[in-house]
């Protein structure tokens, strides 16, 4: 009697949430599906004119789409990599005992807690070409020969907005690592140490392998998010097609170009991108699970 | 000669140490006392790493001239309504999908933990249509409801956790006494999850604040754009002119509440940080 009740205030209470869920991914996302199939603007100036899958077939020539793909590609593989190195590196530091450990574990929740809009902001006026401060120092110090334009040169724009996102970031990824270095017991290093295990062995056959499972899930969740990107690089750069991801091309062409058909069609190809990466992370963390 | 080779060991650790607070630190220090140099001082070719000489022009410039005000004032209420929402239908949804018998339970988890994944950008142009149809389009409602993309299914993720930790005994000692599940949820479950909602409110809090695509998207105009597209434009008298300084000012004034309220909950954040994302 009580559990029939029970069922029906469960259904009572996860009701709302669906009804959320169907009101602001569901309902706009079928929107999305639909409108790709059309040739339509946002405004619906011109009558939309239905055309299959014309949209999705433009999207396979289109030579945007694709830089905008090897943009994204480039910046998810090169600030994931460099985030997970430096990430461990950090949570390596702070896992170990010393004096002001809290301290540095509050100093590098600084980034993190900054809105990537203001990092944004706070790193263009370092980088700038004239009275940033990293053009100062770096001639100063005898780094740079002469003083250089980070957000204007094409080869230097990307990178300079990769180093950006790895700042803001990394604390994420050491956070998440020092987590797992915290579930290693303690006793198999002073076991490996009885062995005579040199630290850096010891790195090799216990840290490393135990620290796989939460090392997988940070490398998914940043890479998740730098699949995704837009803010640091449309505030950085706007829609430079040197750095103008998928995320910020997509945007381009909904709002700017008002191109409500080959707009959808983008954001359906992202999905379908992020989709086949979720099922690959489903996949690798039910074999973590299983292990 | 070991005596020494541990003091150089020792000397190159807090050497990292300090390298990866400098690191960290420093840019926002940088945009700190940046933003208390008088505009001459900011531009000088030998520039001063303390805030030397010191205005607070800069300040009075972005509450003065700009509707920096009205702009924090609409990202408080955004965020905060976006985070009110979310924290009672998560609740609620949490405590059926921790507590209670409910057959398509794993269904709809699953169904939340997708939404997690959701890119934001895939949902923007359907969105749009939708703000415009309902007339929300320009509404702090509208960004509110649409935030709730992403803050409802990490605070109901969250808080499934919470729920499903607290032991069971206690439910049915209430039970006994006649409670409703209702409430049993209000008035025993509810003051158990308490640190759980600070943490989830605030995780759900400040990723409002900080959401740009949309609110760069949904809104025009100072009434109700919130801080971070009004920092991304800030412009100055003419385009030649970037008001470095002000920005800086507007900067630390939206940073600032943020990095004290980290500060004090520190524990809890990292604990829910690394919660949601394990489980998530």
């Amino acid at each position: 009697m009580l559990t029939q009740r029970q069922v029906r205030l469960a259904w009572a209470l996860v009701l709302p949430t669906l009804l959320v869920v169907v009101l602001v991914a569901g309902y706009p996302l079928a929107q999305v599906f639909y409108w790709s199939l059309f040739r339509a603007d946002i405004a619906f100036v011109e009558p939309p004119e239905f055309v299959g899958l014309k949209n999705y077939l433009y999207l396979l020539q289109d030579p945007d789409f694709r830089q905008a793909l090897w943009n994204t590609v480039k910046f998810t593989v090169i600030s994931v990599s460099l985030e997970t190195l430096l990430g461990l590196a950090i949570a390596l530091v702070i896992h170990s005992n010393f004096k002001g450990r809290g301290l540095v574990r509050t100093a590098i929740l600084i980034p993190w807690a900054i809105p990537t809009v203001v990092s944004a902001k706070m790193w263009q006026w370092m980088l700038h070409d004239v009275y940033g401060v990293i053009n100062i120092l770096g001639v100063k110090l005898g780094i740079l020969s002469q003083k250089v334009a980070f957000l204007a040169r094409p080869e230097l724009v990307l990178p300079a907005i990769i180093a950006v996102d790895v700042w803001k970031t990394t604390p994420f990824m050491a956070l998440l690592l020092l987590a797992g270095l915290q579930l290693i017991p303690e006793e198999l290093y002073e076991a490996a140490s009885i062995d005579g295990a040199t630290r850096w062995q010891q790195f090799w056959t216990i840290t490393l392998p135990l620290l796989t499972p939460a090392l997988v899930v940070a490398l998914i969740f940043r890479t998740l998010d730098a699949l995704r990107v837009f803010d640091v690089i449309f505030v950085m750069s706007g829609v430079n097609p040197a750095t103008r991801t998928l995320a910020v091309y997509n945007r381009q062409t909904l709002i700017d170009f008002q191109d409500l058909g080959y707009g959808s069609a983008i954001s359906v190809a992202i999905l379908v991108l992020i989709f086949l990466f979720v099922v690959a992370y489903m996949r690798t963390l039910g074999r973590e699970a299983l292990r | 000669m070991r005596t020494w080779l541990r003091l150089g060991n020792r000397l190159l650790f807090y050497l990292l140490v300090a390298f990866v607070v400098v690191y960290s630190v420093f840019p926002f220090y940088w945009a700190v006392i940046s933003s208390f140099k008088p505009s001459d001082a900011l531009f000088a070719s030998n520039p001063s790493f303390l805030p030397l000489p010191f205005t607070l022009e800069h300040y009075k410039n972005v509450f003065l001239q700009a509707n920096f005000g009205r702009n924090l004032l609409n990202s408080l209420v955004v965020a905060g309504g976006a985070t009110l929402l979310s924290l009672v239908l998560g609740v609620l949804a949490a405590y059926a999908l921790g507590r209670l018998p409910f057959p398509p339970r794993n269904a709809v988890l699953y169904l939340v933990l997708a939404m997690t994944m959701f890119p934001q950008i895939s949902v923007l142009g359907g969105l749009f249509m939708l703000l415009r149809q309902t007339g929300l389009f320009n509404t702090h409602l509208g960004l509110i409801l649409s935030y709730l993309l992403f803050t409802l299914p990490f605070t109901v993720w969250v808080l499934v956790g919470y729920f499903k930790g607290l032991p069971r005994e206690l439910e049915e000692a209430a039970y006994v006494d006649g409670a409703t599940p209702l409430q049993t949820l209000v008035r025993i479950m509810l003051p158990l999850t308490g640190p759980g909602l600070v943490t989830t409110g605030l995780l759900a809090f400040i990723a409002a604040w900080n959401e740009y695509l949309f609110a760069l998207t949904f809104t025009v105009g100072d009434e109700v754009k919130t801080v971070p597209p009004a920092i991304a434009s800030f412009g100055g008298a003419t385009p030649f002119e970037i008001p470095w300084g002000s920005i800086m000012a507007a900067s630390v004034v939206v940073t600032v509440p943020l990095v004290v309220l980290v500060l004090i909950f520190q524990h809890r954040i990292v604990a829910g940080l690394t919660a949601g994302a394990v489980k998530g």
